[in-house]
């Protein structure tokens, strides 16, 4: 079984209160901010790995970003893909979910031979959660969103689980597929260092415009039908009153507000007698 | 020339989504907002569904879509999205607004793939500007950064909106025009895609969406019995528990329907009060439209504060205690 996962470099999720917008250039800084491998794009990687076990097969990542996403491809090959893929070409640059897909489809009709896509379900950065769908559309080939479980029928054919609002879909799906996928689906791999050395000697193509059969209209900001406007950071900041007293006069004080936004609270508190008539009945 | 707003009817097993009435809601409001004619259309798929266009109608639907099979019963996108798109193609509408719940989020970037054109993902606003455009305000980083986004030569230009984003308006009736679309050639056979079925539990209580109150927990709860605590509390005034991410991850809370954030719940009740919670934007992206917030926390310094109305700097177990001696 021949498996590509495509992967996202993004800034770690983790540092996302420290990014802001610098008010001279109005860009995003995010400075100090390493780039990982998006969360759930390893998710997509532990689960070929495991069908590569059982089938045999090759698993190869793909990713369309800056050249210096090489570290986070030999990071997927030290989990245990086989090949990497780097598509990097400044005339990808600004590409919307729409042209991000497109490109990414050219790089894996190159690749050729497949019969199980996965992507993550979202990014953590631009959580668009689109690129996995539009893929899928690109290749024409049937896809899926939101996997958190999976069971291969046989080398043909897999039944899959989607989450749902409140509940789950069933599927059956035939090879070749595509599959968006969530964080319960499995538990990533940590990296060996046996992984390590191995993937010091595994391949990593780059590839650019000129080595794909693309149109050039389709790629980078042009081919992209959502355009970007202005930037900004919400105000979430609110009055910061921090109560003082004794435990049970800070909880009194709390219900007493709870009653004026208009709760219906039942209390055996002082609160009880001072706010009566007072609070929104 | 008239503008046509629609909005895809997200139904499963005969009940609509609640975004789809708070997507209509918001098209009146666009609709409003264009200059000229406008047009509010509702695209229904399913299983004899046409019970719901009244309802439909009620919220701002003019006119309705009913694409009505027993292919149709369950969602599969390799049948809902070809409808769709063809029905794009004969009609031409300006904007096209899909709830990012699980199906829309697979469906609303499918039919754009199909059309080559945007969709604006998960947005927190949508406005026309001067041009007529819409302008559709999405989050990234988590929350931290707020986009604009336009699509400005491609149509429709479309946008997908979380449950609870927006607020469902008034029904006022109507009688819709509609529109019976040919499905009788759609054929699940024979797809490499079949659905074979959908579970959906409503969760127990007071839907969290619903509640005027509510009980949120963070990873500072740090067990199961605090947690029961919450819906204790909840539980009292009518009100509903809820929980960060962690706090899931823990296994600590029943699940996914009580998380909130920006992978989880949107939600705005009238009072909300954290127990444990540091103020992550990925959480408070998912509650800052809430009335009164009121938060727990051991740390003076902590950044929930700023985000908060009323604070308290106290052990959350001394506070719980304490509102479970209190509330009755
Ligand atoms: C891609 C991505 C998406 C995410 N989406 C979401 C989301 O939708 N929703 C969400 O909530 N999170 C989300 N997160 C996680 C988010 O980034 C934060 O990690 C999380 O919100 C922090 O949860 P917390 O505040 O409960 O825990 P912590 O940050 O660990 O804070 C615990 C707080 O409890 C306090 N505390 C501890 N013990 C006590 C005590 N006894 N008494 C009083 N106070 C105490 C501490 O001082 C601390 O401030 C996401 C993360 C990623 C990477």
């Amino acid at each position: 079984m021949n498996i590509i996962v495509c992967i996202k470099p993004v800034p770690d999720p983790q540092y996302y209160d420290k990014v802001s917008i610098d008010p001279a250039t109005k860009r995003i800084t995010r400075e100090g901010i390493p780039t990982i491998i998006n969360p759930v794009d390893k998710n997509g990687i532990e689960a070929a790995l495991q069908l590569k076990k059982t089938y045999g097969g090759k698993v190869t990542v793909i990713t369309m970003a800056p050249p210096n996403a090489v570290e986070n491809l030999r990071e997927a090959l030290a989990m245990g893909a086989d090949e990497a893929v780097l598509l990097s070409d400044r005339a990808f640059g600004g590409a919307d979910t729409l042209a991000t897909s497109y490109t990414l489809a050219k790089g894996i009709e190159k690749i050729g031979d497949y019969d199980v896509i996965f992507c993550g379900a979202e990014s953590a950065d631009g959580a668009t959660a689109q690129v996995a769908s539009q893929l899928g559309e690109w290749l024409t080939i049937p896809h899926l969103w939101n996997v958190f479980s999976l069971e291969p029928q046989d080398d043909k054919a897999l039944h899959v689980k989607t989450k749902v609002e409140n509940g789950s879909m069933e599927w059956a799906v035939k090879l070749p597929c595509l599959l968006g996928v969530a964080r319960e689906l499995n538990k990533p791999r940590f990296i060996s260092a046996m992984g390590i050395i191995k993937a010091k000697n595994k391949p990593i193509a780059i590839w650019g415009k000129v080595d794909l059969a693309v149109e050039d209209e389709r790629l980078g900001l042009t081919g992209s039908p959502t355009k970007a406007g202005e930037i900004f950071t919400p105000d979430l900041k609110r009055k910061g009153e921090i109560l003082t007293g004794t435990l049970e006069e800070m909880v009194d004080t709390v219900i007493e507000r709870l009653r004026t936004a208009g709760v219906n609270v039942q209390a055996t508190t002082k609160a009880c007698d001072c706010c009566e008539g007072g609070g929104q009945k | 020339m008239t503008h046509k707003i629609w909005v895809f009817a997200e139904q499963v097993n005969g009940v609509l989504d609640r975004v789809t009435l708070e997507l209509l809601t918001k098209a009146k409001d666009l609709a409003g907002k264009l200059e000229g004619k406008t047009e509010i259309a509702a695209v229904l798929l399913g299983k004899n569904v046409k019970g719901l266009c009244d309802t439909l109608a009620d919220y701002g639907a003019e006119v309705i879509y009913v694409g009505d099979s027993a292919e149709l019963d369950l969602y599969n996108p390799m049948l809902y999205a070809p409808v769709i798109t063809n029905l794009v193609k004969e009609e031409d509408p300006d904007i096209f607004l899909f709830g990012a719940t699980a199906i829309g989020s697979e469906l609303g970037p499918t039919v754009a793939a199909q059309l080559k054109t945007g969709v604006a993902a998960h947005c927190v606003e949508l406005r026309i500007n001067e041009n007529g455009l819409l302008v559709s305000s999405v989050p990234s980083f988590g929350g931290k950064i707020l986009g604009e986004i336009l699509v400005p030569d491609n149509r429709p230009q479309m946008a997908s909106v979380k449950p609870g984003i927006f607020v469902q308006g008034e029904k006022e009736t109507r009688e819709p025009s509609i529109h019976w679309l040919d499905v009788t050639d759609l054929k699940a056979e024979g797809l490499p895609l079949k659905a074979l079925r959908i579970d959906k539990k409503e969760p127990k209580g007071v839907p969290l969406e619903k509640a005027e109150i509510v009980f949120c927990g963070g990873y500072g709860i740090g067990s199961k019995e605090n947690w029961a605590k919450l819906e204790t509390l909840a539980a009292r005034v009518g009100g509903a528990a809820a929980c960060t991410r962690p706090v899931m991850d823990e296994g600590w809370s029943p699940g996914e329907h009580v998380m909130v954030g920006t992978s989880g719940k949107s939600i705005r009740p009238k009072v909300y009060i954290g127990f444990g919670i540091s103020g992550a934007t990925h959480h408070i992206c998912g509650m800052k439209d809430s009335g009164l917030v009121i938060n727990v926390n051991r740390d003076e310094h902590c950044p929930v504060f700023e985000v908060s109305d009323i604070g308290i700097v106290e052990d959350l177990n001394k506070v719980l205690d304490q509102l479970l001696m209190t509330i009755q």
